[in-house]
């Protein structure tokens, strides 16, 4: 058995750059993703709009875990080798991208019909319309729940550990494997996420508050 | 593409997948309504209580919120009996269940509090209700339906969440899928089906939620009054 002194627990903290790593990867995937599909969502094209809201449904109805591991199971069916790292951030990608395409679908919509239908007046085409006219008003609203999302996101990331990818929860479970001080160990990766986890939450309820007083 | 799909092993474990699912529903139960009392204590503490009885409901709810639940679960249970709290895998996972699902719960109960004017309850009394008719009617009803969308979509997450548990070895459905993976090797036929059972269980939840709430809040001699 090893002691548990300051290298391991830097040991933990340090791998909190995979965790970060993993979130932002995911975070710029997912938005991306998020974006084709909140305009999907709410294109008039209705095969588009009922297959969008069938994988919105699927990814918000079956655990993230589930997700994570149809993520690393699913190459081997066709006999690729998995990357753990891309497996979960493929995993979280998707994951994030139904979360968020749903968040943003309810902002495009609280833009109101008749800036879409003047654009269109002017005779500006669909693409400039969505670019320029509809998506600058959506983002106002659309950011104070997209930062409270990370949050999730960030969390969500913890349960790559559970197949194996080292990040901070993994890490510690290794560490607390060898030192057996679990009380300590979980303590500290809980302040980890926390310290990070925290002030975006703040930030992004300080955003809600300054985006609710013009509107009322 | 070599790979040949052999779902037999899976099919043949359905025993060992419906209880696995029940003991998902029977953890998941458990859990909300212990949750649901915990919650309500909590939002009651954050409406009537102290400054410092708030700031404590207050630090409560951001710690939780702000850490994964899967290091809630190990802390729970590998953390805990290190200063002398043990407790079986099912304990924990409900304990940890119901400790995160309080965090969620309380803000959702309070907002549900705060939506009710005073001066509907005075209104009831002027109608003459009896105290017990104006919770009922005035207080708790329209609260309940004011937070009912949240309440419900937080209670699926829980359901959904308890899949997690599986790495303390409750003996859930995510953990019953590990135990056929392990024997048969056939880790994406096992999780696919596992998967389908739990979007199914949310289906189902999603349904009977909905009927509940066109039952309660819409239709019904009493649904002018609502």
């Amino acid at each position: 058995m090893r002691e548990l002194t300051s290298n391991e627990l830097l040991y933990i903290a340090g791998a909190m750059r995979w965790t970060i790593l993993l979130s932002l990867v995911s975070l710029a995937c997912g938005m991306l993703g998020g974006l084709i599909l909140a305009l999907a969502r709410t294109s008039h094209v209705r095969v588009l709009r009922l297959s969008v809201v069938a994988y919105f449904k699927v990814m918000q109805g079956t655990p993230l875990l589930m997700q994570i591991f149809m993520a690393f199971f699913l190459p081997g069916v066709f006999g690729f080798d998995v990357n753990p790292f891309l497996a979960a951030a493929a995993a979280l990608s998707l994951h994030a991208s139904a979360f968020l395409g749903d968040i943003w679908r309810g902002c495009i919509e609280e833009v109101p019909k008749g800036q879409r239908e003047a654009a269109r007046a002017l005779a500006l085409p669909y693409i400039v319309t969505t670019l320029w006219v509809i998506i600058p008003q959506a983002v106002r609203l659309a950011v104070p729940p997209s930062v409270g999302f990370l949050v999730q996101l960030i969390k969500g990331t913890s349960l790559t550990a559970l197949v194996g990818f080292v990040e901070i929860t993994r890490a510690a479970q290794i560490v607390n494997n060898a030192t057996f001080k679990p009380f300590v160990i979980f303590s500290f990766v809980c302040a980890c996420y926390f310290i990070v986890c925290w002030p975006l939450s703040l930030f992004s309820r300080y955003l809600e508050g300054r985006m609710r007083i013009p509107s009322h | 593409m070599l790979y040949s799909f052999e779902f037999g092993d899976v099919i043949e474990a359905w025993p060992a997948l419906v209880s696995g699912a029940a003991n998902t529903l029977w953890l998941s139960a458990v859990s909300v309504l212990l949750g649901v009392v915990v919650a309500a204590s909590g939002a009651t503490a954050k409406t009537l209580g102290s400054r410092a009885v708030r700031f404590l409901v207050d630090c409560y709810i951001e710690l939780i919120r702000n850490t994964p639940f899967l290091v809630q679960v190990f802390l729970i249970f590998f953390g805990l009996p290190a200063i002398g709290l043990k407790m079986s895998p099912n304990v924990a996972a409900v304990t940890a269940m119901v400790v995160n699902f309080a965090a969620y719960g309380i803000e959702i109960i309070r907002a549900g509090i705060e939506s009710i004017p005073k001066g509907q309850i005075d209104a009831g009394k002027a109608l003459g209700l009896g105290p017990f008719k104006i919770f009922r009617l005035v207080v708790f009803k329209p609260a309940l339906q004011a937070v009912y969308p949240a309440l419900t979509s937080q209670m699926i997450l829980l359901m959904l969440n308890s899949s997690i548990c599986s790495a303390i070895a409750a003996t859930e459905l995510t953990a019953v899928a590990g135990d056929i993976q392990s024997r048969t090797f056939r880790s994406f036929e096992v999780y696919s089906v596992v998967t389908a059972m739990y979007f199914g269980l949310s289906i189902f939840f999603w349904c009977v939620f909905a009927a509940v709430n066109s039952m309660l809040f819409k239709a019904g001699p009493r649904g002018a009054a609502r």
